[in-house]
């Protein structure tokens, strides 16, 4: 086995520390070693987007990372989008809208939307089918989903107006 | 579907990733954005023992105005090109090639240098590279050598890099005035590796001919391609829709023996070759001309 490493990293807030073996992707770190499940484990080569987590703000999949490049860096997962347990304005667009059937895909997309909405507070179709083209979904269909994104897009408008930036 | 045991060593600096390199030749293998590499280690299709990462060495992410065109950092991610406000201004081509990378996901962590040190024949950044006469800095232990585009991309995942050598930088030359440009694939989906893709550039000379054409073709060899004679019989002619229908054609009887697998069939990628070799062309003749 090849010599373990340390990691130090901040994930939804809270600091964490561990010793890895450096083969260990971050996908598996989150899940396994921190055990936040809410990222899902999809292809496992970049193509589904399962994965996807904010990795210091930038929507990147986790499973073509290793966990050791993450030493210094600040994460978001799916489960930083509700820390009290109470859902975050894009869970209840994707909910309100239907964007999810079985659901495994959806964190991949709900973190891909958050990279999305900071950035573009008012996306047009297009623009949500080209931040989201990299993620799979294979029952809801994409519609519910483009839908959802344009509902969570109006909430967080509500919330904080793009005026108020 | 998870990595074979590896060493993992992250160098602060330049000299260190070199000598890193040097003591763990054959065995080690660079990690730039890992958007290509990684899958490999998950399907064990790589087995390095030793990976060598770059993304701690911070200098190798700039993009500069230089001379002629723009420099790039090695380690400079897709997304900086892609929102860099130097490259749309100064190098449209380049910027709408980034954006046929991949996806948002994939371009907010793949590299330029990670791109083409990896020469996939299928990739966008090694045929604007070869269409522009790009040149690559490759640095090793005893100093630093520029390879041109030309000699940079020898087979399949092949570079002309020794297996001592950093890519560190690759120069793109800015397009002439009077020269249009175009850059256009056909994939399964988008963001999907292209089935078969061009780079074309065209100028127009005072008279309104064709003049410096250059048309490289992508996903359809082991290497990029350049389709040579097709780029000379375009050379003093008036810009028109049956001389682009020729030159596609030519160009797609110009590559050997293009690639058959599961996503096309050879036949169709000539096909591809031909059909946006003459697009292309139309396109550029349009951007030299003034139009957009």
């Amino acid at each position: 086995m090849a010599k373990l490493r340390p990691v130090r990293l901040t994930v939804n807030g809270a600091p964490y520390e561990a010793l890895v073996e450096p083969r260990m992707t971050l996908v598996d770190f989150l899940r396994g070693e921190l055990g936040l499940t809410g990222t899902h484990v999809g292809c496992e080569h970049g193509v589904c987007g399962a994965c996807t987590v904010l990795l210091n703000g930038r929507a990147v999949r986790s499973c073509l990372m290793l966990a050791v490049q993450a030493d210094g860096a600040t994460l978001m997962t799916v489960e930083g989008l509700a820390p009290d347990g109470k859902l975050h304005p894009i869970q209840e667009a994707f909910i309100e809208e239907h964007g999810l059937q079985c659901g495994f895909c959806t964190p991949g997309f709900l973190m891909s939307t958050v990279e999305l909405l900071k950035e573009n507070p008012s996306p047009s179709d297009d623009e949500i089918k080209e931040a989201l083209g990299g993620n799979l979904c294979r029952c809801t269909g994409y519609q519910s989903i483009v839908k959802a994104v344009r509902l969570a897009a109006e909430k967080m408008r509500a919330i904080d107006p793009p005026s108020a930036r | 579907m998870k990595p074979p045991p590896f060493d993992y060593a992250a160098p602060t600096t330049m000299a260190e990733a070199l000598s890193l390199l040097e003591e763990h030749e054959g065995e080690a293998k660079i990690l730039a954005g890992g958007q290509s590499l990684m899958p490999l280690l998950n399907m064990r299709l790589a087995r390095p023992g030793l990976l060598i990462d770059l993304n701690t060495l911070a200098d190798l992410d700039y993009i500069r105005e230089v001379d002629g065109g723009l420099a790039v950092g090695a380690m400079t991610r897709k997304r900086t090109v892609e929102d860099s406000a130097l490259v749309k201004s100064r190098h449209p081509l380049l910027h709408a090639a980034t954006l046929l990378i991949g996806h948002r996901q994939i371009r907010n962590r793949g590299t330029v240098g990670g791109s083409l040190a990896h020469a996939d024949p299928a990739a966008e950044y090694p045929a604007v590279a070869l269409a522009l006469d790009a040149e690559v800095r490759a640095v090793g232990s005893n100093g630093s050598r520029t390879i041109r585009a030309a000699d940079f991309f020898v087979s399949y995942l092949t570079t002309a890099l020794a297996p001592t050598e950093v890519l560190a930088e690759v120069r793109f030359p800015r397009l002439a005035e009077n020269t249009g440009w175009s850059v256009m694939e056909v994939a399964r989906r988008h963001g999907d590796f292209a089935m078969a893709g061009v780079v074309a550039t065209l100028a127009l000379d005072a008279g309104r001919r064709c003049t410096d054409a250059r048309i490289v073709l992508f996903g359809v060899g082991a290497t990029p391609v350049r389709a040579q004679e097709a780029e000379q019989m375009l050379d003093g002619e008036a810009p028109g829709e049956k001389l682009f229908e020729d030159a596609g054609r030519m160009a797609s009887e110009a590559i050997d023996e293009p690639l058959s697998d599961v996503h096309a069939s050879a036949e169709y990628r000539r096909h591809l070759a031909r059909v946006l070799t003459r697009r292309a062309l139309a396109e550029a003749a349009m951007r030299a001309a003034g139009g957009h």
